[in-house]
């Protein structure tokens, strides 16, 4: 009996937060086309309800047994837009009241999927997705939507950009808590089990369990043991962490699609933060040397987090995939929120960050009088890091309507709050204006 | 089924025999048994083992959490895969 590796594990889940932060079933939903709108959606939620009616009692089990927090079940599904494409109707809300329904009923706290891929360019079907999203999220509470407007092969669909500035104003001027169930991705991957931008990729299996780890209070735990060692040491140490973390959620997955009998899909690697103190990415970075977030030093010091994350990751389970990196969400981590509030951190800083790290500027509140083409402004900088760098980068602002620098919005739970940040007023809108598509970049000449 | 029971809290005489006994009750086998004190904190951890075909887990942590609370320790059960998958290559 190996007491202290016993000891060390219960330490990890109750004090240092360690925990699966999701497990996302993957339902395709391609065989559920219908030219009859009421049709398919009859079907998507018959095979839905079908499909994950054991997720959430399995989770469950799974969480008592071993005594591992799940914090999650959610549902990925195919992208609406490609599903409904065929349908005959104007609106697309009746899809997403339909998901909204399934995930009610089956007591899974998020469902994804209400997106359309346009990274190249637009179907009828993507027209209508993307115009229904103000209203669909309006009318659900459980439905998450994304959209992906650019890729490393084909650029950066800029007609896609202007119009999700658009949107998102929409949205915000509905609800601006719902702009936290939007995304906006380039270099989208269809394996994320994380929401607000998980979809079942039409490359994936009927159906598939994908697992979401996190533990940024283990790998910080792990970090205040060697305060002044080298960078040398500080790698090696979050990789011994990381690979325990992702051990949990391969064992934890294997289990679950064992118990549900489908395949078990990808862990994804990421360091996901919530409000709690201690399960802060911003800590972590702060426990390496820096006075606060946003320091000069913190663009490498997430550098070598993410990569040591990923190193120690990888050779824990079978299959990497979805967003694995550390998550930089401001409102989701108690650190990243008191950067800001201190003035350590701006939104200038974090788009830095976003290029080391996996998505991008992430439930970040800004002024409620953002004009639209400010928000696709921020859209297109980081559809550029991502293309260039041909890494996934998203976008999930929410336009804190009737709020201004200084303020603070509350989203609730474990989406916590954010004080709403300065952007840059200059204006890009001609620039936006344009449309078109940004061409994708050459991928010789490296420089 | 294999299972790991762990006991955290103040020191005090007759937490292994009241733990012991409930196990005892609950028809669970002790494997294996350590204890150590982690400052002041008692720590005791039993390998156990439970034979019956269909073992009632959720009602063994049941009782052992009511037991804990009682006598002002905290008791986790836990099957004891976890344990391994989580620190062993």
């Amino acid at each position: 009996m190996e007491e202290k590796q016993i000891l060390e594990t219960i330490q990890m889940v109750s004090e240092e937060n360690l925990d699966i932060r999701t497990i996302t079933m993957g339902i395709s939903l391609l065989d559920c086309i219908d030219p009859n709108a009421e049709a398919a959606a009859r079907k998507i939620y018959d095979k839905i309800t079908h499909y994950a009616k054991n997720l959430v009692p399995v989770a469950k089990a799974i969480e008592m047994e071993y005594g591992i927090p799940i914090v999650n079940k959610r549902i990925s599904v195919t992208p609406i837009a490609i599903v409904a494409g065929a349908s005959d109707v104007t609106d697309d809300t009746i899809f997403a009241k339909t998901l909204d329904r399934a995930a009610t009923e089956l007591g899974v706290d998020i469902i994804g999927g209400f997106s359309a891929l346009v990274h190249k360019g637009y179907t009828k079907g993507d027209h209508r997705l993307i115009q229904s999203i103000p209203q669909a999220l309006n009318e659900t509470s459980r439905v998450c939507s994304s959209v992906n407007i650019g890729a490393t092969r084909s650029g950066i669909n800029m007609d896609a950009v202007q119009e999700m500035g658009r949107v998102i104003k929409q949205l915000a001027e509905i609800d601006p808590v719902k702009c936290m169930n939007l995304v906006v991705f380039a270099n989208a991957v269809e394996d994320n089990p994380f929401m607000a931008g998980a979809f079942h990729g039409v490359g994936e299996a009927d159906c598939v369990i994908n697992m979401g780890v996190s533990g940024p209070g283990v790998v910080k735990h792990a970090l205040t043991k060697i305060k002044g060692a080298p960078f040398d040491v500080v790698s090696e140490t979050i990789k011994k962490t990381a690979f325990k973390v992702t051990r949990m959620g391969q064992f934890v997955g294997t289990l679950a699609a064992q118990r549900l009998h489908v395949p078990f899909g990808i862990v994804d690697l990421s360091l996901a933060p919530t409000p709690a103190r201690g399960d802060s990415v911003a800590e972590i970075l702060e426990a390496m040397g820096l006075e606060s977030v946003g320091a000069a030093g913190t663009t490498a010091a997430l550098a070598l987090l993410n990569d040591a994350v990923k190193k120690g990751g990888v050779m824990a389970c079978e299959h990497v995939g979805g967003l694995s990196g550390a998550f930089i969400p401001v409102s989701e981590d108690s650190g990243m929120i008191q950067a800001v509030t201190n003035q350590h951190l701006n939104i200038e800083k974090l788009e830095a960050m976003t290029a080391v790290c996996s998505v991008g500027l992430d439930m970040i509140a800004v002024p409620g009088n953002t004009p639209a083409a400010v928000i696709s402004g921020m859209i297109a900088d980081e559809a550029a890091i991502g293309v260039i760098n041909n890494k996934p980068t998203a976008v999930r602002v929410i336009p804190a309507t009737g709020k201004d620098v200084g303020d603070d919005i509350n989203f609730g739970g474990i989406f916590g709050h954010a004080p709403v940040m300065a952007v840059n007023t200059s204006s890009p809108a001609e620039f936006i204006a344009r449309g078109g598509r940004i061409p994708a970049p050459i991928h010789s000449f490296k420089n | 089924m294999k299972i790991v029971i762990t006991v955290i809290g103040q020191d005090q005489i007759g937490i292994v025999a009241k733990v012991s006994r409930k196990l005892a009750d609950l028809k669970v086998n002790i494997l294996d048994i350590s204890q150590t004190l982690m400052q002041t904190n008692f720590t005791m951890i039993l390998m156990g083992e439970i034979k019956t075909d269909t073992p009632n887990l959720a009602q063994i942590q049941t009782e052992l959490k009511a037991l804990g609370t009682e006598i002002g320790v905290v008791i986790r059960v836990q099957r004891s895969e976890v344990f391994d998958a989580i620190q062993k290559l």
